[in-house]
């Protein structure tokens, strides 16, 4: 019995099946806003599902210059990857208190799952044998190096901050400090300081960047490097792609609102109120892409290095300031 | 009906090759992308590398230049892919018949890797967006 219920849990509800679908109607809402922004109609709803199965009906190519194990396996993994993401993140959301501490969802185990992605994209990528990949993957590398030190340092705000609403700081709670469920449980929303809007600020503009979303969208600028990462990629593989891409647009800022709005919770109420914070993340995100061109790579590299990280040194120090003098709202 | 033909139907998604036309049908192409025509409500999407796509939508005289590259992003998109010849030149050379620098319209070219290719015609010079949906239409429905 306990079997069946892990493997429901893992395999439909909330695992991958529900993720998955989850996900590609995140991709119609995409579709959708950016159509309506644009006035036009926009895809009907089960758009993303259709080029889903159509690219799992179709040929699968690779490449004669091709690494073929790494060009199979990268997909593969970056999928498993931002699946296990997904349902840490559901988990902690539906069921957080775990009393003998079984399992906390560490924030550790969070950051290293959501480069995995993007490692995988930098391997599959370099594997296909392609320049136009080769360039996209020189590119996905350098943005990875420049958002990701700005998303650690947003996340340490939100950890100061958890530690100052609940005192959560002599020795024996040190596993609590770093656990997801832990800043779940109480519910407390960092946005609502200043430290914390502004690490919320930074972490948004490098989902946006991890989503591959248009100011950020350089590794696979379609109009110069033609699909950049993924210009080798067809069939089955390529739907692998999309569905990872798909569950990301769930994971990312789903993961946004554990940290930072307080989660999503079970009871009936929270749940239409969390749906709705998500949605807003993801509005927020849609619009972002599309009233902002496209930066050039060294653009974006100055960017998170130059405006993002400063900014998240200093809100760093106003937390810090605000759980010594015990301000909520610094 | 087969559910791989089935799914096609639904998201076609196009990659767009000029291999020699005035860019007066490739502009004729980008304007089904607009908000007035809004060929996405189809599920036709532009995409940028032949891999991904269903259909090559091919405009202009292919010139001797071009033929390989035809032929090349032919061979690298993964089948079921249909060939749209767009455009008066690509169904058969147009105004620039017997052109120096011409080696065929884009039937030809593609007919002698694939004898079996799927190759739909939509003429004009060029063709209204409205003639191209409504070719991709026929198309779709002919499968
Ligand atoms: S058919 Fe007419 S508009 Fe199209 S490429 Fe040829 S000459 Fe230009």
């Amino acid at each position: 019995m306990e079997v069946i219920r892990h493997l429901f849990w893992l395999l439909v509800f909330p695992g991958f099946l529900f993720t998955v679908i989850l996900g590609l109607y995140a991709c119609w809402i995409v579709r959708k806003v950016t159509a309506l922004i644009h006035h036009r109609i926009g895809p009907p709803v089960l758009q993303p599902l259709y080029d889903v199965l159509k690219l799992l009906g179709k040929e699968t190519l690779i490449p004669e210059a091709a690494n073929k194990t790494v060009f199979i396996s990268a997909p593969v993994v970056g999928f498993a990857s931002v699946l296990l993401l997904s349902i840490l993140l559901w988990a902690v959301d539906f069921s957080p208190a775990n009393e003998n501490g079984m399992f906390l969802g560490d924030v550790i185990v969070a950051i290293y799952l959501m480069v995995i992605p993007s490692l995988a994209l930098i391997l599959g990528s370099s594997a296909s044998g392609s320049p136009h990949a080769a360039i996209g993957t020189a590119r996905e590398i350098k943005l990875v190096t420049s958002y990701e030190l700005v998303l650690v340092m947003a996340f340490i705000v939100v950890l100061i901050k958890a530690m100052t609403f609940h005192g959560i700081s002599d020795a024996q709670n040190d596993i609590q400090l770093l656990s997801l469920s832990a800043i779940t449980q109480y519910q407390h929303t960092p946005i609502m300081s200043i430290s914390g809007f502004l690490a919320f600020l930074a972490a948004l503009l490098c989902v946006q960047a991890k989503l591959g979303f248009t100011p950020f969208d350089i590794p696979e600028a379609e109009t110069e490097i033609a699909g950049g990462v993924l210009i080798e990629y067809s069939g089955a593989l390529l739907a692998l792609w999309k569905m990872m891409q798909a569950i990301m647009l769930v994971a990312l800022p789903l993961f946004l609102v554990v940290l930072f709005m307080g989660g999503i919770g079970t009871s009936f109420g929270s749940i239409a109120l969390g749906t709705g914070k998500y949605v807003l993340v993801l509005v927020l995100l849609i619009l972002i892409k599309n009233t902002n061109p496209r930066m050039r790579i060294d653009q974006a590299v100055k960017f998170f290095w130059f405006y993002c990280g400063p900014v998240m040194a200093i809100a760093i120090v106003l937390a810090m300031l605000g759980k010594f003098y015990g301000k909520w709202w610094l | 009906m087969n559910w791989k033909i089935w799914s096609l139907k639904k998201s076609p998604w196009v990659f767009h090759v000029n291999t020699g036309a005035c860019n007066n049908c490739d502009i004729e192409v980008v304007n089904c992308l607009t908000p007035k025509f809004d060929v996405e409500r189809f599920g036709v999407t532009l995409v940028g590398s032949p891999r991904h796509a269903d259909a090559l939508l091919v405009t202009g005289v292919v010139t001797a230049q071009a033929a390989p590259r035809l032929i090349q992003a032919y061979q690298q998109a993964p089948k079921p892919c249909v060939v749209f010849s767009i455009g008066a030149c690509a169904c058969g050379t147009g105004i620039f018949h017997k052109g120096y620098h011409v080696v065929g319209p884009v039937d030809k070219i593609i007919r002698e890797i694939d004898p079996n290719a799927i190759i739909a015609y939509v003429p004009g010079c060029p063709p209204k967006p409205e003639a191209m949906i409504s070719g991709i239409v026929k198309t779709l429905n002919a499968l």
